[in-house]
């Protein structure tokens, strides 16, 4: 073995040149050229310019005004430098401790007895930016109240931002919470 | 269930064979060394690489220096990747300012990228600088798929041969696979995922304002790059903390659909390359046929049982058809099935949704799965080894039956074969039953467990399970970053790793010497159903059912409990 040492500990150095310095930067030096905004976090701005967040990554809304989003893991919520999911099987008291609370709450809220899912789930990041369509619906009464405006022009707003699954059968339909809720300003402001 | 889910687990699974179909038989060309349309651009870095080394390419090395080539070069690698772990502190390109790592979590590191496991006991965002992503992670990415592919190389050369002596050339072998599959193949998947929503920045972050007026950091990296050498090479260690869940790795149902292809595509062109280079082209498509059949139906089982009544759904009158715990909108309850399935089939690792949170016996399945031997397909190369491997113990089993000397693609398989055969599958349940044994009655292993009672032990099986097949998924609720967990996980890593690799060379050794023989009516055909039942029966009794009282203690009770507590609401 000793024979191949040479061989080893070169191979190694070249190829940790090829794969770990060239490649990366290669192909961040393409990304940043051809794709700038996917590359750097898909960033959403407000109408100042400001960075309200990214598109693809979840945040907390608690406001009444807002879509809400699911429950989060990641760190104390939303945390997009910590996602983590639960981890709690299925058994856990402490997941159905905490399913119960949630879906009580949004029972008392709206008054429906069907609750998706999705609405008292953390997801599999702590970061997931869409709820479920249903979901969606569940809220716009709330929104719609708050903002002072009409539920169908809410749910409007909420069908401007759903995806389908790609060609009916490729993923799950869902709406993108912070690109609705940025909408939902730009259309109907608040006073402040 | 619904007819959509049916049809994306159905397309992913069959997309991933189709696609490695035509690779397999390019990877071959590459094996074979013959010419291929890559050859103008990467023979002069070939031939600068060897003449560095001091490697002559045209010599063939017998299956001990081979072995020992595969050795020294990933000891070498593992050194240079526990360095940059323990030093990231003082090393440029570290904008988020981590600490050194520590030496456990160095060594379990180290080892798992070095092993093509992955398991990760941290978190990678809160852990590790970019240049420890990019130097020592990516590289080894790409590095221990290589390794992996110079086993099954080997193999098919002794298979071929006809009183031979030498299996090829490590550092051809690997130095190949690398330049002309992996890294071409990587950087056109890395551009792809960027124009789809997947990071690739030096930045360390990026910092926004929500529209309620709270800050959140968003952690960034140069994502896509690794992103796509940790599908192909069937790796799994995830750039972030959740893996391919995170929506910077996994933004859409199309990166989604990509990634999760390729999480198969290249176990089975491995398959198919295998075929091409020892001219057993039918008698590989039997393996792969018996291995798409058992991963077809886990995948068919997964689905049925993520949608099953979850407890905690039902007791709060949720809508309990499908388990979200755990599992993201965009891709519900059939893309996360059918990825679970996969990467636990392919020794990946890779994830796009929380195996801890499944349901009982989806956790049992991913388990099985892994306890399988990882060869549904595997990992590039290791997974059509192992799987000859259990060919060959087949043919061994219907010889003991009709008491023939058994033979395989035209070679007598005699006693030491079968010994290194079964070194190669016994060493799984050593590692996974000795360690979880152990591990059960330690108050400083017990210490990293989330949940109690049979899903902790769960957590345990699944950790050591994980580990010894070299797959790095988790039920994540363990806390491994603890020197127990590291150390033996590491262990077992090395155990599942390297046993089996320098068992099949050794069989590869034995088996080039021998004369390849014409079929004769004795001979058992080995591509016709009969024997593709036969190796389902060898794998789901030798992989399967060793592991099968452990899991009755664990996932299985769990089952029965939560029957139990939906029937009482």
């Amino acid at each position: 073995m000793l024979s191949q040492l040479r061989p080893a500990i070169v191979m190694v150095a070249l190829f940790t040149l090829l794969l770990g310095v060239a490649y990366p930067l290669g192909i961040t030096g393409i990304a940043q050229a051809a794709f700038p905004g996917q590359a750097n976090g898909s960033l959403v701005r407000d109408a100042d310019g400001q960075v309200v967040g990214s598109a693809l990554i979840g945040q907390p809304f608690a406001e009444a005004r807002y879509l809400h989003p699911r429950p989060s893991a990641a760190g104390d919520g939303y945390d997009a430098s910590a996602s983590s999911g639960s981890n709690l099987g299925p058994l856990n008291t402490d997941l159905a401790d905490r399913v119960k609370t949630d879906a009580d709450a949004i029972r008392a809220e709206t008054g429906t007895q069907v609750i998706p899912a999705d609405a008292v789930t953390t997801s599999a990041s702590g970061l997931d930016p869409h709820v479920s369509p249903a979901y969606a619906r569940l809220q716009a009464a709330r929104v719609a109240r708050a903002r002072g405006v009409d539920v169908a022009a809410v749910q409007a707003v909420i069908d401007d931002h759903t995806d389908g699954a790609l060609l009916g059968f490729i993923g799950q339909p869902r709406v993108n919470v912070l690109l609705t809720n940025r909408a939902l300003d730009v259309r109907f402001p608040v006073g402040t | 269930m619904n007819i959509q889910g049916w049809a994306e687990i159905a397309l992913t699974l069959g997309l991933a064979a189709l696609i490695g179909w035509p690779i397999g038989l390019y990877m071959s060309r590459v094996w074979n060394g013959e010419r291929t349309w890559l050859d103008p651009v990467m023979k002069p870095v070939e031939a600068l690489f060897y003449r560095a080394a001091g490697v002559s390419p045209r010599q063939s090395q017998g299956w001990l220096s081979y072995a020992g080539a595969l050795l020294t070069f990933n000891a070498a690698g593992f050194l240079l990747l526990y360095a940059i772990l323990r030093l990231q502190a003082g090393l440029p390109l570290n904008p988020q300012g981590f600490e050194g790592v520590s030496p456990h979590l160095a060594f379990n590191t180290a080892v798992s990228f070095v092993t093509n496991t992955n398991w990760q006991s941290y978190g990678g965002e809160t852990t590790m600088s970019t240049l420890t992503q990019m130097t020592g992670l990516t590289v080894q990415n790409f590095l221990s798929a290589a390794t992996g592919a110079t086993i099954a190389a080997a193999l098919a050369r002794a298979f071929v041969a006809s009183r031979g002596e030498g299996v090829g050339n490590f550092w051809v072998d690997m130095t190949r696979t690398t330049l002309w599959v992996l890294l071409p193949l990587s950087a056109i998947f890395a551009v792809v995922l960027v124009g789809l929503g997947v990071t690739q920045t030096l930045q360390a972050s990026a910092a926004a304002t929500g529209l309620e007026g709270g800050s959140q950091t968003l952690s960034l990296f140069p994502t896509a790059s690794q992103l796509a050498i940790k599908q192909l090479g069937i790796n799994g260690g995830g750039i972030f903390n959740v893996n391919s869940a995170h929506p910077f790795e996994n933004p859409t149902p199309l990166t989604n659909l990509l990634t999760a292809i390729s999480i198969n595509m290249l176990g089975w062109a491995a398959f198919f390359a295998f075929g091409r280079t020892v001219l057993a082209r039918k008698d590989v498509r039997a393996l792969a046929i018996a291995a798409l059949v058992l991963l077809s139906l886990s995948g068919a089982a997964m689905y049925a049982i993520e949608t099953q009544p979850a407890p905690a759904l039902v007791a709060a009158g949720v809508d309990a058809s499908a388990n979200m715990e755990g599992k993201e909108v965009r891709f519900g309850v059939p893309a996360s099935v059918v990825w679970a399935v996969q990467t636990t089939g392919a020794s990946s690792g890779s994830v796009n949704s929380m195996h801890a949170s499944y349901m009982p016996l989806g956790g049992a399945l991913q388990m099985f799965l892994m306890q399988l031997g990882e060869i549904l397909p595997g990992g590039i190369g290791s997974g059509i080894a192992i799987m000859v491997v259990m060919a060959v113990l087949s043919v061994f089993v219907a010889g003991l039956m009709v008491g023939r000397t058994p033979e395989y693609l035209g070679k007598k398989i005699e006693a030491r074969e079968i010994q290194f055969a079964m070194i190669a599958v016994l060493v799984l349940p050593l590692a996974v039953l000795g360690f979880t044994a152990v591990a059960a009655i330690l108050p400083a292993a017990l210490a990293g467990l989330l949940n109690d009672g049979p899903h902790g032990l769960s957590e345990m099986l699944y950790a050591y399970t994980s580990a010894a097949g070299n797959n790095g998924s988790a039920f994540a609720g363990l806390t491994a970053n603890s020197p127990w967990w590291n150390t033996t996980l590491g262990i077992a890593m090395l155990m599942g790793r390297f046993v089996p690799a320098i068992a099949v060379l050794a069989i590869a050794g034995s088996l080039v010497a021998k004369p390849k023989l014409a079929p004769s009516p004795g001979t058992l055909p080995t591509h016709g159903p009969l024997f593709i039942g036969l190796v389902i029966g060898v794998i789901l009794i030798l992989g399967g059912l060793q592991f099968f009282p452990a899991l009755a203690l664990g996932p299985i009770v769990e089952h029965f409990q939560v029957l139990d507590a939906v029937a009482r609401l």
